[in-house]
């Protein structure tokens, strides 16, 4: 816990203002939209994708996100940091060989943030419907 | 008349469209049946012992067709009950693409097995049924379950060696394949993915 607050920090550097400040003990939590009260981690559709991807796996490979969402090493790695920082998802480094391996899975908290967004998102279009 | 969706909820059932199609795109095909399995190559051995004595002749190759009928209906029956058990459905993406890569050489292995009839080859069908069966769980196996693919490379590597052994041990190659491999992989799976 104690090595991943420089990772905070740099996270924290990026969200809105108001939300810079937390208050003591209070756990690290996402930043939301404001006017939709929407998790804008999971928000964003790379970050969106790697979180569906891994909600029906319990781990992909870099490689497999990187060919599985066609894209960027550096835009995957990018997302990937931030959804980290947020701790929707954990990630394992070793080696295959030689081969440094990158694995992700998804956290307990990024289960609980990605069906609370699905949820969002049904009440939205209810809403519409009704 | 048709009413635009206002943005916000287009925005929402676009949203959702995409969690499902990168979920689908995502998965593995999990309904692969271990028990299933186990029951095929129990049925596979029954078979080669009663056909040890006949190896090579035409009505070797007929008990093999019927075992190939009994195993075919064994492995869908079971595969619909695991998928229903597991709440999976066998017409999503996943599914349909599993079928689309393990079936094109089973009917490979149906045509080449009618060629070989006809040209008084039956002693060679072993290595043929082997190699074009490993070829199909290799192929689906990419969209499964990790040990899958693994267990289409042994039907490869058993269906190659048939084919360089005598004749004569066709129904020994038949027995280790589809017996034993069935019986060894069908448990791995049923223990380790959801029976």
């Amino acid at each position: 816990m104690a090595g991943r607050i420089g990772r905070q920090s740099s996270a924290a550097n990026r969200q809105p203002v108001a939300s810079r400040q937390p208050r003591a003990n209070q756990e690290p939590r996402a930043p939301r939209h404001e006017a939709t009260n929407l998790d804008r981690v999971i928000h964003e559709r790379m970050r969106l994708a790697i979180v569906s991807a891994l909600a029906v796996n319990d781990t992909l490979t870099f490689n497999d996100l990187k060919r599985l969402l066609d894209t960027t090493d550096g835009n995957l790695s990018v997302h990937a940091r931030k959804l980290e920082d947020a701790h929707y998802i954990a990630c394992e480094k070793s080696f295959e060989g030689r081969m440094p391996k990158t694995e992700f899975k998804l956290t307990a908290a990024g289960r609980k943030a990605f069906e609370k967004y699905i949820a969002h998102m049904e009440a939205l279009i209810r809403n519409v419907k009704s | 008349m048709h009413k635009p969706l206002p943005t916000l909820q287009g925005h929402a059932i676009d949203n959702l469209q995409f969690i499902r199609d990168t979920m689908s795109r995502a998965s593995r095909f999990t309904a692969v049946p271990g028990w299933g399995g186990v029951a095929i190559g129990v049925t596979a051995l029954v078979t080669s012992t009663l056909t040890v004595r006949m190896n090579g002749t035409t009505a070797w190759t007929y008990w093999w067709m019927a075992e190939a009928g009994v195993a075919v209906a064994i492995g869908v029956a079971t595969i619909v009950l695991k998928a229903k058990r597991l709440q999976l459905s066998l017409l999503d993406a996943p599914a349909k693409r599993f079928a689309l890569a393990y079936v094109p050489p089973l009917v490979a292995g149906a045509v080449l097995t009618l060629v070989f009839l006809e040209n008084g080859l039956m002693s060679r069908l072993p290595g043929c049924w082997l190699l074009l069966y490993g070829v199909g769980i290799t192929a689906g196996g990419t969209l499964s379950v990790r040990v899958v693919p693994l267990l289409g490379v042994l039907f490869m590597a058993l269906g190659a060696a048939a084919f360089a052994a005598p004749a004569s041990y066709g129904d020994a190659f038949m027995a280790a394949g589809f017996g034993g491999l069935h019986i060894i992989f069908g448990l791995i799976i049923a223990r380790n993915y959801g029976g």
